[in-house]
């Protein structure tokens, strides 16, 4: 079960998907984040605090944007991910492609 | 003790494999994080064979057993869908995936950082993938 809210806060929007990220609904994920680049969004934050679990199929949604967003000068950084969610991007090196921080304040800092 | 399982080829069925591996491996001497790990490394090789193998056809059904062995775990995913050879696929390096701006071929890498080994056979038209996870001494 995945929900995904948006939120614009001053220039940036943020995304919060709460539950479990998997094959059966990574396609909201990738939805919700190309409708935001799609708007206009130059500052995209991903709250995290809220996900359970992802598997390749969510962490692939991130890995599509990373070249496109490159190019247009859309920020992405996800913030807040459980210890345990966190763990899965190191395994596969992405906590040193995508931007990851671990709360809000430190996210919006940079 | 042998635990088994049949799901349907379905995405949706990946949420009821997840609350079965959780409630079978809580009381096995994984550590919390290995849990979540070996639990998604089986999701990720039950997904691949129902989207690619089997093409998301609900009346499809694979079979997963888990044998946890005093020094080891032992998945078992059988299936009887076209041959997915997990060892012979070549996972593509993470700069590929990002530059071909492909949403595949990121689990097989997982699958192969997380279990500690993997086996695969195809008799008779059963296509069985183990996947191992050793206890740490």
């Amino acid at each position: 079960m995945l929900t995904i809210d948006t939120q614009i806060e001053n220039t940036h929007h943020i995304l919060t998907p709460s539950g479990e990220i998997d094959a059966s609904n990574s396609v909201q994920l990738d939805e919700s984040i190309r409708h935001l680049s799609e708007s206009g969004a130059k500052s995209i934050l991903v709250d995290g605090t809220q996900i359970d679990y992802i598997s390749s199929a969510g962490l692939g949604v991130f890995m599509s944007y990373l070249e496109d967003f490159q190019e247009k000068g859309v920020s992405l950084k996800i913030f807040g991910l459980k210890p345990r969610v966190y763990e899965v991007f190191q395994i596969l090196g992405l906590d040193q492609l995508i931007s990851i921080f671990p709360d809000k304040e430190s996210a919006l800092a940079q | 003790m042998k635990q088994k399982i049949q799901l349907s080829c379905q995405t949706s069925a990946l949420a009821e494999l997840r609350r079965f591996l959780e409630q079978q491996l809580e009381p096995t001497s994984l550590s919390e994080r290995d849990r979540h790990q070996v639990t998604l490394a089986v999701e990720e090789v039950c997904a691949n064979l129902i989207i690619h193998s089997h093409k998301c056809n609900g009346r499809d059904h694979i079979f997963l057993s888990m044998n946890d062995l005093p020094d080891r775990i032992v998945f078992e995913i059988e299936d009887q869908g076209e041959a997915f050879n997990l060892l012979q696929y070549e996972a593509p390096d993470i700069q590929r995936v990002i530059s071909e701006k492909r949403k595949g071929g990121l689990g097989i890498i997982l699958v192969k950082k997380i279990m500690d080994e993997i086996q695969f056979e195809s008799h008779q038209g059963t296509n069985t993938c183990r996947l191992i996870k050793f206890f740490q001494s």
